[in-house]
């Protein structure tokens, strides 16, 4: 992409700051083309963030002003069995989600290059996540329906019984977490295969020469030269797999009793069915607080800042 | 590995024999996760063209049961109701026709407005040269990192506050000024542009907003389409705050409308051919932008990925 002749590298042409206007540089100037963002960065994240933040120490229920109750909704929240519920429900979740899905786009990638450079082979596996949550949630609703669905009447039609997938609690999460690793999978697989092409052939070569065995060269060879990619796509994927809501809010809305009340969708229900706004405030602010704990623990954990190669 | 000190011939045949297997594995594989991926697809086509009373007989019928075209007339609000009736389908009022035209509407707009904006905030963080860049650019770059769900609340309340809930505007203002992911992937481009075109305008005397619009922005023209294109896609898919701000049947979105027909069970069971004519006409017009852009689409989320 960066090899038109109008575009260079970043800072090969970078001219030594020769002719800096004044002392001020192009603030002003600066200032007019950032203004628009500026103002939705401000109304529309940074206001948001501190309101989030003053609303979790209230009573708030859409229809009288906030009153102040300091850490209560945080000690209701630590002693409500629904919120653990829902934190065991969701990891749950991305446990399923993020291993399965990691583990085949990591095999799908592989094979994908080694045998085919085909675009449309790529494009083809890349669809499921180009289209809206709600519709593949759909789509695999009634592909599992339980009476009518192709999937349990082909089960019923040799034989097996009939499966719940959505309706039984001991399956409904299971289901949901497979669900989206279809629609995630090809767009995992395509990351980690850019992260294939990122590693140099003469690597191969050296291990071919060795007389490497095929599932040595992937061990020794191509895992830790992908671990940079490996990391950023476990963050991303980790960090959206706990905000499932689409999927559980068109299927099973939380049910069977509660076996699919991921936070999100507790954070929802306790906003928008009971206009609980104070303590779903306070559940948003934990949640962003688990993520961001989890983002740092995997970046420190895969180094994800270091190649091998450059060593 | 012992296998290094094995004479060069043993080692080549096995090399073949391994190959020998791998290679018709591996494109079974492949082949496998093709058909997993579009099999769905092709069912969901298969139930929108079904009569949906006659399609319970036949749940494994690989065609078509008792073809027609009523799911979709019924979905865009073109059916009789007893025509609806008849074919078992629901007769609710749903108009897919008028939530098309409001996510087309919506989506534009943000998608326009979000992405020039972004661009324009690109170009002060990329080109220009002034005290404190970095580190407003940091501060915004938090953003991208902040889930969504944190500012969801707080948003709604205040598009509430300003009177907006149900109107296209309350639901494109949030996310019309900026994007972060927009602003970091377009300052990326910004940089790689050659200087001494800049350069070259500055001494002829052009303005800032010049260079901007008509030597910087035509040059990354391509990676704007690109991020257009990808920006547009996500928020047609967008489920959530359209579930919260747009709830007017003039303000429903497709997604949201879908939600809204699923949960309604005329005979017990929702009207799945219905449901999956109202599934395509949200999807139909996606798997046009992937056919028309696919491999910028995929080029542009492959370097996601790498630094």
């Amino acid at each position: 992409m960066a090899t038109t002749p109008l575009t260079t590298v970043p800072q090969a042409t970078r001219p030594a700051r020769t002719k800096r206007r004044s002392g001020r540089g192009q603030l002003g100037t600066a200032m007019l083309f950032l203004a628009p963002a500026l103002l939705g960065f401000l109304v529309f994240f940074a206001w948001p963030a501190v309101r989030g933040l003053y609303l979790s120490f209230t009573d708030y229920n859409l229809l009288s002003e906030p009153t102040w109750v300091g850490l209560e909704n945080y000690a209701a929240i630590v002693d409500d069995p629904v919120f653990w519920n829902s934190m065991g429900v969701t990891l749950q979740y991305v446990l399923i989600n993020i291993v399965i899905q990691t583990l085949v786009a990591l095999l799908l990638a592989v094979l994908l290059h080694r045998f085919t450079r085909s675009m449309l082979i790529r494009g083809v596996v890349m669809l499921p996540y180009l289209i809206a949550n709600v519709v593949v949630a759909l789509v695999w609703y009634w592909l599992a329906d339980y009476n009518l669905g192709l999937i349990n009447s082909g089960l019923d039609a040799i034989g097996l019984d009939r499966v719940g997938f959505f309706g039984d609690e001991q399956y409904a999460m299971t289901t949901i977490a497979l669900v989206n690793v279809w629609r995630h999978l090809g767009y995992t697989t395509l990351l980690i295969f850019a992260g294939l092409q990122s590693i140099p052939q003469d690597v191969y070569e050296a291990a071919a020469v060795d007389g490497a065995g095929e599932w040595r060269v992937f061990r020794s060879i191509t895992l830790p030269l992908l671990r940079p990619v490996l990391a950023f796509v476990l963050v991303v994927t980790v960090v959206g797999s706990f905000q499932i809501f689409d999927t559980i809010a068109v299927t099973t809305q939380g049910g069977p009793v509660d076996s699919t009340n991921a936070i999100t969708y507790y954070i929802y229900d306790r906003a928008f069915t009971r206009f609980d706004f104070g303590y779903a405030s306070a559940l948003s602010v934990i949640l962003m607080f688990i993520l961001a704990v989890i983002a740092l623990v995997q970046m420190r954990a895969f180094r994800a800042g270091q190649s091998d190669l450059e060593r | 590995m012992a296998t290094s000190t094995l004479p060069s011939t043993v080692q080549s045949s096995r090399e073949r024999r391994r190959r020998f297997v791998t290679r018709p594995l591996g494109w079974v594989t492949i082949g496998f996760v093709i058909f997993a991926t579009l099999f769905p697809f092709y069912w969901m086509l298969r139930t929108a063209l079904s009569n949906n009373r006659a399609m319970f007989s036949e749940p494994l019928s690989l065609l078509p049961v008792e073809p027609t075209l009523g799911p979709f007339q019924r979905v865009l609000g073109l059916q009789s109701t007893a025509d609806a009736l008849a074919e078992g389908g629901s007769v609710g009022a749903i108009n897919f026709t008028q939530y098309l035209v409001n996510s087309v509407i919506v989506c534009t707009i943000i998608t326009v407005a979000q992405v020039m904006l972004s661009a324009m905030a690109a170009y002060a963080f990329a080109l220009l040269e002034w005290r404190g860049r970095d580190v407003v650019f940091g501060i915004f770059l938090v953003a991208l990192l902040v889930p969504g769900m944190f500012t969801l609340l707080p948003n709604f309340l205040l598009v509430r506050e300003l009177g907006l809930l149900n109107t296209y505007l309350g639901i494109a203002l949030p996310s019309m000024f900026f994007s972060p992911f927009v602003v970091f992937f377009l300052r990326q481009f910004f940089l790689g542009v050659n200087r001494s075109f800049i350069e070259a305008a500055t001494i002829d005397g052009a303005g800032q907003w010049r260079i901007f619009s008509r030597i910087v922005l035509p040059i990354v023209m391509p990676q704007i389409i690109t991020i257009g294109i990808l920006q547009f896609i996500f928020y047609w898919n967008d489920y959530l705050w359209p579930l919260l701000v747009g709830q007017t049947e003039e303000s429903t979105l497709l997604t949201v409308g879908l939600g809204v027909f699923r949960s309604q069970t005329p005979q017990g069971s929702p009207d799945w051919a219905g449901l999956m004519a109202g599934s395509l006409v949200a999807a139909v017009p996606i798997f046009i932008l992937v056919l028309v852009f696919g491999r910028r689409i995929v080029g542009s989320i492959q370097s996601s990925g790498v630094k």
